[in-house]
């Protein structure tokens, strides 16, 4: 029986899987991108190591795959939010029919104007 | 062929997907966003090597590759941002 939970938690994390890295691939712009990816690999990856926790219960393997859960949990969605900061910043322009961009309506961000850049960049250091 | 060998060349043809975005993405950011996706997937792979062949060492090697990523996620991030590294 845990065999089969097990199969089919593997299953739903390739599933999930699959799904991210079309997004990767099929989406127009890198904040799209990122956020279909990042969530559904990640959620991914945590079925896999979901099945590996049941698959052997709280042995040595299983207790090592309860703690890689909120590891990865936390470290990939941290990492993702630096990063899409970090490039809007950069002043990668967004998808030509996207209808809103609040991070730079309230001045952070640079994908305006170099000199609105360079002022927000002092505001933070 | 059992489940688990699919599951494993399943994640690894997701790898050869992803490397399209390396390849052809076109921005500096694109090309991290897709490392960084490959990063997650190598865990996957690591724990499917891990149920497969049953040995406990290889989840720590997933570990290790989490924080690792983690660290060069951070890194190109604050490059992109445009700060100095030891801000």
């Amino acid at each position: 029986m845990n065999k089969l939970i097990a199969d089919i938690l593997l299953g739903i994390g390739m599933l999930f899987s699959l799904l991210g890295c079309l997004g990767l691939i099929r989406l127009p712009d890198i904040y799209n991108r990122l956020q279909a990816a990042t969530k559904c690999v990640t959620l991914g990856a945590c079925c896999i190591l979901l099945s590996l926790v049941i698959r052997y219960g709280f042995t040595e393997s299983g207790i090592k795959g309860l703690l890689a859960i909120p590891i990865l949990f936390f470290a990939s969605t941290v990492g993702a939010h630096a990063l899409i900061r970090g490039s809007h910043i950069f002043g990668i322009k967004l998808w030509e029919k996207s209808i809103i961009d609040e991070y730079a309506d309230d001045g952070y961000g640079g994908s305006s104007d170099q000199e609105n850049q360079k002022d927000t960049n002092d505001e933070i250091s | 062929m059992e489940w688990i060998d699919f599951a494993l060349y399943f994640m690894i043809a997701l790898v050869a997907l992803c490397l399209y975005r390396v390849i052809k993405g076109p921005s500096v950011a694109d090309r991290v966003v897709a490392i960084d996706i490959i990063g997650i997937i190598v865990v996957g792979i690591c724990i499917i090597l891990s149920i497969k062949t049953e040995k406990a060492f290889l989840i720590d090697i997933g570990i290790a590759w989490i924080i690792l990523s983690f660290i060069g996620t951070l890194t190109m991030a604050k490059y992109l941002g445009r700060r100095k590294l030891d801000e």
